[in-house]
């Protein structure tokens, strides 16, 4: 009676520390997925998603409280890569759903007020006061920070036209 | 004629086909099979047909049921004709006059849980016709080993009565196969050169004891010739196969004849045949490169000697084949060509310069 | 493997029963009449567009540079007849998505008048391969393949590399194609001395030109052509798709691999197109830009079949319009119906790499709607490339494109042999091209989103800096303040310290 009682006790002495070591050793930091999401971000911080800079979004999505496709500036294309650091599907609509939209300049409003460059995150705006702005659309990531600044509406996301080289095919549809 | 104002519908490159479709390559196994079938009908007589019609009924019932619950129009699918073979292949693995239900249960049980289960064509792991007819041996073993010995073959109405257990089988008529035989002669200790044969369980034309697809030899085999012919299938499973048999079986038969049948007797007897060219070369279970085919194929073929020889069943195919589906994803993860200007690991091959600078 | 596979060694790709060549390849070659207006291409090339050097309104004669090149991968484009700029701007580019794409509208006036030559030189020997690339480079050729990466570059890249043989590709195994199957009958010596010239541009000391053994009249034509050259050998190869693709043909002519993601010059050989070959020789020989090529037209609904010497930029309707329609195509292909692009519709020019129209019938087509994957394998078989289509595919349709990558997407040609062969009538090229655009797509975002995140971290410096140098600079206000104030009290307190 006693022989089993104390080899199953040892066993269970035996595997608890080798659980506790293992826990140790393999103790993955609670931040490590934050840290991946926070380098898929664009890292702009512009505050489109309505966290406190991308940091923050990355913590709202590691959690669960912010959608995998709440960043504006990455577009569809970051939030499947989310989604798929996530383990969780995308579906359609949403956001990142309507296409690259990027700022463009409607020079017959603009009145040159300079609102629009101070708090573009990433200094596409260009121009100077009492000038005509333009967007370098290079630098561009479609946060849409200049079209609330704007007070006559002058500057505000257009969809980014079509092209050859960025057209794809689709993906075609398999039966069952 | 102008060119004019047309506005044409772009689709992606190539705008050529070769012309064959699933459907058609169906058509064509099914074609080969005929003779041996009709073969077997004769030497049978009716209820070998009654049951090969039950058997196929059954089977596209079983397909189209599972069709209509999924949400898909059965109509369009059933025409692939790839249930259409899954129950013709069944029916020539059955013994001839075995009852109706028998070939309704697995006609059933080959498409539903067989195939449509694991998500309908080209999905299933197992060879469907296989599965059926192991959960039929091992359900139903004893109407799964009732053989008959062909002669004096039944009209039309008194075979549709035998075969919906209206009739008596007479007792004179039934036998065992001649792996059969053999393996029950060892297990009573009798060493095969003592054992007495029946007559009728051996017969190089093939009027012998078993199933359509075991009597019928040399037709199936044609039929898998013809099928290499048509390109349906390579010869890498069959040979690979009928060699992984024939080898083990001829140098075990040469240390030991008393012990081990000889390979002649091996490839003519049970499903080696039929399972080397229409059962393992199945597309959907079997692996797709052609090493890997070779691989299975061998396993196939040494796992039908050793369930034959060491095994409690007599016959090994439909199990051979099973165990080998079941190892055709890990074969298709292994085995893999070696892409163009890569090493096998798949590495960029190293620059070889012909001349240096 | 097929007692074919067998004896002629060539496992890989297909070999369509009815090539589709013949009676097309043995009509002969037809010159197209002027139509009233071209329209040519800006970006006819791998590489940047060309650069218009014309305007709206002035005249242009034939061989006349229009749009000269940008950068150093680029090549120039030429007016093909004399005429009126009537448009620089869009037209729709020979592309399935119907987009538009930049090209020069010349209104012609039916004088073809010819403008001047560049520099001929009877003895393109005597120069040194730098100048023979430069002429090349002059002409505005281009890889007439299909490939279209212009060939000065390439031959420049060749010299450097040290290659040592010129493959030259007569294979044309797409079906219907017969350009170069018609330019190797007519024009055999044209080829032929382009090939010597491209290998004195290139240092090569070796040519070895792989005809399919479908094309015995070109075969024969190349053989007398090529008498009298030992370094140019005529080798027929077997005729089987794709034989034409550069690393299939390098690999049956030399017995060697390209690696993967490597050029073929990286083993020594460099891959040039028989037609190639012909706009060589007369660019360097005759001056003679590249503006006219041979383009099959071909398909079930063609009336008149055969190979057109046609100028480029002409647009389909008008190409269509000289061989007759039979009856309304079902599709438009330009290329080979293997790898061909269906084109939108027939107001489309064509470009230089433009070896073949086909107006194709509906039964010529076979578009069937696809069924499931039976894992028959017959795509494993046909891929030249050695690939898993059918794991590709699936991996696609997962949406794991780093799994497709991984299992050689980017080693795909695109050749079609996989589609081709399927009974279930998977679109396969179209996963690979979707996911290949897909995986583009998402390196460009990424590159895109390093470049931004780059720009806001600077912003953030900046920003950042400014504070502080705001602070810094409010700080030494106050404190200059301070010491004023001090000061102030100080001189006060001894004005009264002095008072008291």
């Amino acid at each position: 009676m006693i022989a089993p009682i104390a080899s199953v006790m040892f066993l269970g002495l035996v595997l608890g520390l080798i659980l506790g070591y293992a826990a140790k050793v393999f103790h993955v930091e609670g931040d490590a997925l934050v840290e991946e999401l926070i380098e898929l971000m664009p890292g702009t911080n512009c505050g489109q998603c309505s966290f406190p800079g991308c940091s923050g979004a990355a913590n709202a999505i590691a959690r669960g409280e912010a959608s995998v496709d709440c960043c504006p500036g990455g577009g569809r294309a970051l939030a499947e890569a989310i989604a798929a650091k996530m383990g969780v599907s995308l579906g359609a609509g949403g956001k990142a759903d309507s296409g690259p939209k990027l700022a463009q300049v409607a020079e017959h409003l603009c009145i040159g007020c300079a609102r629009c460059f101070k708090v573009c995150p990433t200094d596409a705006v260009i121009g100077a006061a009492k000038q005509i702005h333009g967007v370098l659309h290079g630098a561009c990531t479609g946060c849409g920070s200049c079209e609330k600044e704007c007070p006559t509406g002058a500057i505000g996301l257009e969809p980014v036209p079509l092209t050859l080289r960025d057209w794809n095919w689709t993906k075609p549809a398999l039966a069952g | 004629m102008s060119a004019q104002g047309m506005i044409l519908q772009t689709v992606a490159s190539p705008h050529a086909r070769a012309g064959e479709s699933v459907s058609v390559v169906m058509l064509k196994v099914v074609a080969t099979l005929v003779p041996a079938t009709v073969y077997g009908f004769w030497l049978f007589g009716s209820p070998a047909f009654w049951l090969w019609l039950i058997t196929i009924a059954a089977a596209l019932v079983g397909e189209a049921v599972c069709l209509r619950w999924a949400g898909r129009d059965p109509l369009p699918l059933l025409k692939d004709g790839s249930a259409l073979l899954t129950g013709w292949l069944l029916a020539l693995s059955l013994p001839p006059w075995a009852p109706w239900w028998i070939g309704v249960v697995g006609g059933l049980f080959a498409t539903t849980l067989g195939k449509q289960v694991f998500g309908g064509l080209g999905n299933n792991l197992f060879n469907p016709a296989m599965i059926a007819r192991i959960a039929l041996l091992v359900s139903f073993p004893v109407q799964m080993t009732y053989w008959v010995v062909p002669a004096g073959a039944p009209g039309l109405f008194d075979g549709l009565l035998i075969t919906l257990g209206q009739m008596p089988v007479p007792d004179a008529m039934s036998s065992a196969t001649l792996l059969g035989h053999a393996k029950t002669d060892l297990a009573r200790g009798v060493d095969l050169l003592h054992t007495e044969l029946p007559g009728h369980a051996f017969n190089w034309v093939g009027a012998r004891v078993g199933s359509l697809g075991e009597t019928s030899t040399w037709l199936i085999a044609a039929g898998g010739v013809a099928l290499l012919a048509m390109r349906i299938i390579t010869w890498h499973v069959p040979v690979a196969m009928l060699a992984a048999i024939a080898i083990p079986a001829a140098i075990g038969h040469a240390a030991d004849p008393a012990r081990y049948i000889d390979w002649t007797t091996h490839l003519m007897s049970g499903g080696a045949m039929l399972g080397a060219f229409f059962i393992a070369t199945d597309y959907v279970t079997s692996p797709s490169t052609r090493a890997g085919q070779v691989v299975f194929g061998l396993g196939c073929g040494l796992l039908t000697w050793v369930i034959r020889t060491y095994g409690g069943y007599p016959e090994g195919v439909a199990f051979a084949v099973l165990l080998m589906n079941a190892l055709t994803p890990a074969i298709d993860r292994l085995i893999k060509p070696r892409v163009y200007g890569r090493t096998f690991g798949g590495k960029p091959a190293p620059l070889q310069k012909g001349k240096s600078k | 493997m097929g007692l074919r596979e067998l004896l002629n060694g060539v496992r890989w790709g297909v070999h369509p029963h009815d090539d589709h060549k013949r009676p097309a390849a043995d009509v002969p070659l037809r010159v197209m009449p002027l139509p009233e207006r071209l329209c040519v291409p800006l970006l006819q090339h791998v590489g940047a567009p060309a650069l218009p050097v014309v305007a709206v309104g002035e005249r242009v004669l034939r061989g006349q540079l229009i749009a000269a090149a940008q950068g150093s991968v680029s090549a120039p484009v030429h007016a093909p007849s004399s005429g009126v700029i009537s448009a620089i701007g869009e037209v729709t580019a020979p592309h399935p998505s119907g987009l538009p794409f930049a090209a020069i509208t010349i209104a012609l006036d039916g004088k073809d008048e010819a403008g001047d030559a560049l520099a001929p030189h009877a003895d393109p020997f005597s120069l040194s391969p730098a100048e023979v690339s430069q002429r090349i480079a002059d002409a505005g050729i281009v890889g007439l393949g299909g490939a279209t990466f212009p060939s000065a570059p390439k031959a420049q890249l060749g010299l450097k590399l040290a290659v040592h043989t010129l493959i030259i590709n007569g294979g044309e195994c797409e079906p219907y194609l017969s350009s170069d199957d018609s330019l190797m009958r007519v024009r055999a010596d044209e080829v032929i001395d382009g090939v010597r010239i491209l290998m004195h541009a290139t240092g090569a000391t070796k040519a070895l030109v792989g005809i399919e053994d479908n094309k015995p009249e070109a075969t024969a034509a190349m053989r007398r052509a090529a008498e009298g050259f030992a370094a140019i050998e005529i080798r027929p190869v077997p005729a089987r798709y794709p034989m034409g693709s550069d690393r299939q043909l390098v690999q049956v002519l030399t017995g060697k691999e390209v690696p993967s993601g490597a050029r073929t010059a990286s083993i020594g050989v460099l891959v040039n197109n028989v037609s190639t070959c012909a706009a060589i020789h007369r660019a360097v020989r005759a001056g003679e830009p590249l503006y006219r090529r041979i383009v099959t037209v071909n398909g079930g609904a063609v009336a008149q079949p055969g190979n057109v010497l046609a100028p480029i930029g002409v647009l389909i309707e008008d190409l269509l319009a000289f061989v007759g329609l039979k009856e309304a195509p079902a599709r438009l292909v330009m290329g080979g119906p293997m790898m061909g692009i269906a084109l939108p519709h027939a107001q489309v020019p064509t470009v230089k790499g433009c070896g073949g129209i086909l107006a194709l019938t509906a039964n010529e087509i076979t578009d069937v709607a696809p069924s499931a994957c039976i894992r028959c394998g017959s795509c494993v078989k046909a891929c030249p490339m050695g690939l898993l289509p059918l794991e590709l595919s699936a991996h696609i349709q997962a949406g794991e494109y780093d799994k497709a990558e991984a299992k050689g997407l980017d080693d795909c040609l695109a050749c079609g042999c996989c589609a081709y062969v399927c009974p279930s009538h998977v679109p396969l090229v179209q996963s690979f091209y979707h996911a290949k655009g897909e995986v583009w797509k998402r390196a460009q975002q990424k590159k895109r989103t390093e470049f931004t995140k780059g720009l806001a971290q600077a912003r953030t410096a900046r920003l950042e800096r400014e504070a502080r140098e705001r602070a810094e600079a409010a700080a030494r206000r106050k404190a200059e303040r301070a010491a004023q104030q001090a000061a102030a009290a100080a001189s006060a307190n001894t004005a009264g310290g002095a008072s008291a």
